[in-house]
């Protein structure tokens, strides 16, 4: 077993032992499910309504359910996953384990690779429950699975990003609420970004901007559209966090 | 086995470390000493490679510290002050993950663990939660994590704090076995403890070594005179004269009226027999005869009492604090 592979199990086993993870992933787990709810109804009474006008019903499930539910996940992440990083590092330079760790054989670079697998591999088994929702609705009705996995694809990569500005964010302070709150506002700015992109119109600045965001480059993927430059963006916006996360660990020691 | 040459650590304007220099030899215990805030702290987190030195070399195992951390690293064992555990292990589960992480696996890992919970005495609570622990349990889950790898180098920043005093005996022992096999660093405020586990102690204060030597020789180089106290039963008035009149006898300090005094004579020259024998015929009644050696913290706090200029004259003239404190 290598050293990222221990740093992994650690934390899965850490996060397991923790209430945080239960009451995070039952909240987010809650959430993703009611709002699939209420979009399936939202639905249904839309087609009662085209039954009434029109005599037939032909309704979209990717338009209606699938599309708004990868919108507002990605909401519910930006508040969750702030919770589930913010004590990766802070914890560690807390409890006074960051000195221990920082003289085991082991590179920064696996601490921080282990820290965040860990982190991911149990933001992937909460994501994976949520795919009981595409499950269940494939029982009763018919629609375009495709676009369902690209959303998927692009809540993993979105996910991943954010457990990545997480980790940076953590590595930045010992105070977990202050690393959670830096990384929920790191992870706003990026959002809005999107929004001042669009007022700064078709300039290049404004594409820039626009590109900087990860709104549209994940609103691609929730639309079915699989592009190697939104790829691009997700990978090394993940790899330059990550970057930085170690950087700021290596630079702790000289403190 | 650990080299350090002229290390200095700057905090900004703050000068933590000021040109240290000393070495451990393969099998040697050495002793830091010093009060709060003096470096100890620092120097054991430059060694173990977890902060670089701003300027000087450190050397364990014959690899710089700052060139070759990892190879360092593996040769090291370290305690750190607060014992580096996480709460939510257990016992077994912490020492599997550090294990892991220093590469160990499969049989050598069942074993090492096997052992290091047998010597510490672990045993009994090696499936609780470390969170649930005791102090001192905790302490020695530290001490077995440092001891896992069986490391060449151990580094110990107090390792017998928040132990019972059965437990530091066994813990004293177990460093002692060490020695020979391994070279250990350990730090200390409890100076009996310098004395009872290590050969060599390095006294530190502000940031500067004041001293390096044998216990016993630190307090020999240190004592100026030969003290003995001396209790009589019923002491007469001239008692303070006629002791004054023993040859070789420098001064005689009455302890008040129990019947106590304090005697000074020359360095080498030992006047017991020769009191005893006044005290007997005189008809004084003697209680108690002993002489006074200069324990290490008498040293300690003359050494760090005084920083100055300590390296260049290790014989400073500190006798009457010494006098008062006897």
């Amino acid at each position: 077993m290598t050293p990222v592979q221990a740093i992994i199990g650690k934390e899965l086993r850490s996060y397991f032992v923790s209430p945080v993870v239960y009451a995070v992933g039952a909240v987010f787990l809650l959430i993703v499910g009611l709002l699939a709810y209420l979009y399936v109804v939202f639905a249904g009474a839309q087609a009662i309504q085209l039954m009434q006008v029109q005599g037939s019903a032909q309704i979209n499930l990717n338009d209606l359910v699938f599309r708004n539910l990868f919108a507002s996940t990605r909401f519910i992440l930006l508040i969750v996953l702030p919770i589930l990083t913010m004590r990766l590092f802070a914890e560690e330079r807390k409890l006074r384990t960051f000195e221990f760790l920082l003289t085991s054989p082991v590179g920064i670079n696996e601490i921080v690779a282990g820290k965040f697998m860990g982190v991911f591999l149990l933001f992937l088994g909460l994501l994976g429950l949520t795919g009981l929702v595409p499950l269940v609705l494939a029982l009763f009705c018919d629609f375009d699975w495709y676009p369902v996995l690209t959303g998927y694809l692009g809540l993993v990569l979105l996910g991943a990003l954010f457990l990545s500005v997480g980790v940076l964010a953590s590595a930045l302070t010992e105070n977990q609420i202050v690393a959670a709150f830096v990384s929920i506002g790191l992870l706003l700015v990026l959002w809005l970004l999107s929004g001042l992109g669009s007022l700064l119109g078709d300039t290049a600045i404004g594409q820039a901007v626009t590109y900087l965001s990860f709104m549209d480059h994940y609103d691609h993927l929730v639309r079915g559209l699989v592009d190697t430059k939104d790829l691009v963006y997700f990978f090394s916006s993940l790899a330059l966090m990550l970057f930085l996360a170690h950087r700021v660990v290596d630079s702790a020691r000289w403190k | 086995m650990i080299e350090v040459q002229q290390i200095t650590k700057r905090y900004g304007q703050h000068t933590a470390l000021d040109r240290i220099s000393f070495s451990v030899a393969k099998g040697e215990v050495l002793a830091f000493l010093g009060p709060n805030g003096a470096g100890k702290t620092t120097t054991m987190r430059i060694l173990t490679c977890f902060m670089p030195a701003t300027e000087g070399i450190a050397r364990v195992a014959g690899f710089d510290c700052a060139d070759q951390p990892m190879e360092v690293k593996r040769r090291i064992g370290y305690l750190p002050e607060t014992p580096p555990v996480y709460q939510e292990l257990t016992v077994t589960e912490y020492l599997r993950f550090v294990g892991r992480l220093r590469g160990l696996s499969g049989n050598i890992l069942t074993s090492s663990m096997q052992r290091e919970i047998e010597r510490l005495g672990l045993g009994p609570v090696q499936h609780r939660l470390i969170g649930n622990l005791s102090r001192g349990y905790r302490q020695r889950v530290g001490l077995a994590q440092a001891l896992l790898h069986d490391p060449q180098v151990l580094i110990l920043d107090e390792p017998t704090v928040g132990l019972d005093p059965k437990q530091i005996i066994e813990i004293r022992e177990l460093i002692k076995n060490l020695a020979g096999s391994h070279s250990v660093i350990l730090s200390t405020h409890i100076l009996p403890e310098a004395t009872a586990v290590c050969q060599r102690v390095v006294i530190i204060s502000g940031g500067r070594i004041v001293a390096e030597d044998t216990p016993e020789q630190l307090s020999a180089r240190l004592r100026q005179s030969e003290k003995i106290s001396l209790t009589l039963k019923s002491p007469t008035v001239d008692t303070e004269s006629r002791l004054k009149g023993v040859q070789g006898v420098q001064n005689v300090f009455a302890g008040g009226d129990s019947g106590t005094f304090l005697l000074e004579s020359e360095l080498g020259r030992d006047v017991r027999e020769e009191i005893a024998r006044l005290a007997v015929t005189s008809g004084w009644g003697l209680l108690e005869l002993k002489a006074i050696s200069m324990t290490l913290e008498d040293v300690f706090l003359q050494l760090t009492r005084h920083e100055e200029g300590l390296v260049q004259d290790p014989v400073p003239t500190l006798v009457e604090s010494t006098g008062q404190r006897a």
